[in-house]
């Protein structure tokens, strides 16, 4: 399981790759809070282009990370194109509260001021 | 009658979060003989790596003991038992209702079971308070 980090503005773009299950989640999440407070970050892309598994863990780090940042006024959404993570996220019910887009530049570009 | 294709297989390990990979990888190596989909092979993954973190979680919680995973194949079906001899669970039909977490404070989406029973055909699950917690599941593949 690998992260990646970056901010475009006011929002925090978290690159997943590999396996993301409960193994990995609290790290995921440790990394991904931090990073929040760090950049003062307002809006977050989940970005799961690279993520080769996911299970219920994930989906569970998806909604804490939503608590937080829509507590504070801000978006997030996700960024995947396989159909079997996505078949997962929908049936979660999470994209009642986040939109998925195809790359991270249109989900960037969703989160508007950029 | 006996069919030549049949086969069984029986991993153990330790209750250690690290084994997550390695359980729903090693039951999608046993699998793949059935020549399954990519789509098929990542049900059987999600839904055996659900089993595996409730038992690791609720199961054992803080200790660790053994988790038991029997694989049968039956002609196109694969039948898979995931077992813990952990605490049971003391509400099992509040446990497989969707959105239901043990552990609220350790960020459960609630989901295991639901994606369980979605991504199986069939989902069987006992548990005994004190003894332990026995999940079954079946999947038969298209040919």
């Amino acid at each position: 399981m690998d992260i990646k980090l970056q901010t475009k503005g006011s929002t925090l773009i978290a690159s997943l790759s590999g396996e993301l299950d409960h193994h990995s989640a609290k790290a995921v999440k440790d990394m991904i809070e931090t990073a929040i407070v760090n950049k003062s970050a307002q809006n977050m892309v989940f970005d799961l282009t690279n993520l080769t598994f996911m299970d219920s863990s994930g989906i569970g780090l998806m909604i804490g990370r939503y608590k937080l940042i829509t507590s504070i006024g801000g978006k997030v959404c996700i960024v995947s194109k396989s159909k079997t993570l996505n078949r997962l996220i929908s049936m979660s019910g999470l994209t009642k509260l986040m939109d998925i887009y195809q790359t991270t530049d249109d989900a960037v570009k969703s989160m508007g001021g950029m | 009658m006996h069919n030549t294709n049949d086969n069984e297989m029986t991993l153990i390990f330790k209750s250690k979060s690290a084994n997550e990979g390695f359980a729903r990888a090693t039951v999608a190596a046993f699998a793949s003989q059935l020549d399954p989909t990519l789509d098929e092979l990542a049900d059987i993954k999600t839904a055996v790596s659900e089993a595996v973190t409730n038992a690791i979680i609720h199961g054992y919680s803080n200790t660790v003991g053994d988790v038991h995973i029997h694989c049968a194949i039956k002609g196109r079906t694969i039948y898979i038992e995931i077992s813990d001899k952990g605490h049971g669970i003391k509400n099992l039909a509040q446990a497989m209702e969707p959105l239901y977490s043990g552990c609220p404070e350790m960020e459960r989406s609630g989901m295991g079971f639901t994606v369980m029973e979605t991504f199986m055909d069939s989902l069987d699950v006992t548990s005994v308070l004190g003894e332990g917690t026995t999940v079954k599941m079946s999947k038969t593949l298209r040919s």
